[in-house]
């Protein structure tokens, strides 16, 4: 058959997103992809000029909702480094608790939808089922279920007192119980294995060539995260990234699974070792002078670039996200593929559009 | 013909199917939309389906700011839906633009370009605001019945 071309997006059932792929297709196979973006860019960067700089949290967190504790994150420790703010020890530890469980979150919320991408809607059902208890973490420490505003410039904006870090423990024990019951699933049943195993293989020369982040790197076999720099208080953390080898669909799924594991395990950690003291201090001054900064995200590596110019408004402020380091790998994964596989292999590298096009 | 007429129009007030767009929001109400749709919440005993097709659904819930690109998908989608349909415009950003609302690609709410009938504030809602945002746009059916000849 003559060459096809094939619309996908940007309303489709299985993104959440708009996301628009044209497929060039011979037969049932791709030989080309061409992506369209642009839906959801609202040009927040240049709110710089708008809104000063403790504002620009507010918007740091709008940039993707999944994970927008982080990205505050990110924003906050470029500005502390800007203007020389010690951050409290404290803070720190519960900036790592936070951040693990917008992982946890993530993770679970992504373990399902690509479950529903090759059809098991009840496994789809499972993840979320358990991921509500992670809302009601949220919900109970942060007072909002997805946006947690808890970061501010200095430290955190919320404590967490005894009884509630019981309370998140014992939650967390039964998350890990649940997601235990799906490893047998997720990982070994042979409708899944069948969907993705050998499908949009990404090798580790590939994945380093076109510059790949997150768990997309990780599952080609290469050993790199952004908290092996230490920042917040991973330092004083044990923290080993989890890989795997085969770089297809599977891998990915595989490093993601096994990242909730981990990322259960880095609260109980952070929580255990809690220090006391302050939560946050008060910041005078203005930021001035650049500077990038790096954070891991459930995604994989985001930097931000503020650049300073010792007025309330920032000069700029740059933010590269993961997905949009992942979209390369991603073309080059899908040529060869037939077309029922398109969902799976567009889901497996976790694309998160809100943040691409911010 | 009208016990045809009558039967459609009790079965779109029982079981009304949901059709979902993300107008460039960020995912925080996708996900509480899609939280809905799951075991806690689980607005399906209300027989309530997510379709991916505009041409089978009778409600339609959007979320996030409006910008020129976008605009066009939104109205066509809205266009394709049959009558009558429901539209409800979800969070901060659906309603006015929200945080973005002078950011320079965002021309606003969701009702600079559909007609919008049932408003969800919020950033992001809760579940339980959206049910009852679905809920109070399934009253609209049942007014709307009463408009028709």
């Amino acid at each position: 058959m003559a060459r096809t071309i094939i619309p996908f997006g940007p309303q489709h059932p299985v993104f959440p997103e708009p996301l628009h792929l044209k497929l060039v297709l011979e037969d049932e196979i791709v030989k080309e992809v061409v992506p369209a973006l642009g839906f959801v860019h609202r040009g927040l960067e240049r709110l710089v000029e708008i809104r000063d700089f403790h504002q620009m949290i507010q918007i740091c967190e709008r940039v993707c909702g999944i994970c927008s504790t982080v990205h505050a994150q990110c924003y906050c420790q470029g500005i502390e480094e800007l203007m020389g703010v010690e951050v409290p020890d404290r803070a720190k530890f519960l900036r790592v608790i936070w951040g693990e469980i917008s992982r946890i979150q993530s993770h679970l919320l992504w373990l399902g939808l690509f479950a529903d991408a090759f059809g098991f809607e009840s496994l789809f059902m499972q993840c979320w089922r358990i991921r509500e208890r992670i809302m009601d973490i949220n919900e109970a420490t942060g007072g909002n279920r997805v946006i947690v505003s808890v970061n501010v410039i200095g430290g955190v904006r919320r404590d967490l007192d005894p009884d509630m870090t019981r309370w998140t423990l014992t939650q967390l024990d039964l998350v890990e119980k649940e997601v235990r019951q799906l490893e047998k699933v997720l990982l070994d049943d042979y409708t899944v294995r069948k969907r993705t195993v050998g499908k949009g293989v990404l090798t580790r020369d590939q994945a380093l060539e076109l510059g790949a982040a997150g768990p997309t790197l990780r599952g080609s076999g290469v050993a790199q995260d952004m908290r092996q720099l230490g920042y917040a208080a991973y330092g004083e953390l044990s923290y080993e990234p989890v890989t795997a080898g085969d770089g297809d669909a599977y891998s990915r799924n595989r490093v993601r699974f096994l990242e909730t594991y981990q990322a259960v395990e880095l609260v109980r950690e952070a929580i255990s070792k809690l220090p006391s003291g302050e939560i946050n201090v008060k910041v005078k001054g203005k930021p001035e002078g650049e500077v990038v900064t790096r954070v891991e995200q459930p995604r994989g590596e985001v930097m931000y670039y503020i650049k300073g110019n010792g007025s309330k408004n920032l000069d700029r402020l740059r933010i590269r996200t993961p997905t949009f380091a992942n979209i390369p790998p991603l073309l080059s994964m899908l040529p060869g593929m037939e077309l029922a596989d398109v969902p799976v292999i567009t889901l497996s590298i976790d694309p998160c559009i809100s943040c691409t096009e911010r | 013909m009208d016990y045809l007429k009558v039967f459609i129009t009790k079965s779109r007030i029982k079981s009304p199917w949901l059709l979902h767009f993300d107008c460039g929001s960020c995912n925080g109400c996708d996900i509480e939309v899609l939280a809905c749709l799951t075991p806690v919440y689980d607005i399906e005993r209300f027989g309530i389906i997510n379709v991916g097709n505009p041409k089978h659904a009778d409600l339609f819930l959007v979320t996030g700011t409006v910008n020129h690109r976008n605009k066009k998908v939104l109205a066509n989608l809205v266009a394709q839906m049959p009558d009558p349909k429901v539209v409800v415009a979800l969070g901060s950003c659906g309603l006015t633009g929200g945080v973005f609302r002078e950011a320079y690609n965002v021309i606003g709410g969701v009702d600079k370009v559909v007609p919008v009938d049932v408003y969800v504030p919020g950033c992001p809602p809760k579940p339980e605001a959206i049910i009852d945002g679905v809920v109070t746009g399934l009253e609209k059916f049942a007014r709307k019945k009463d408009d028709r000849p």
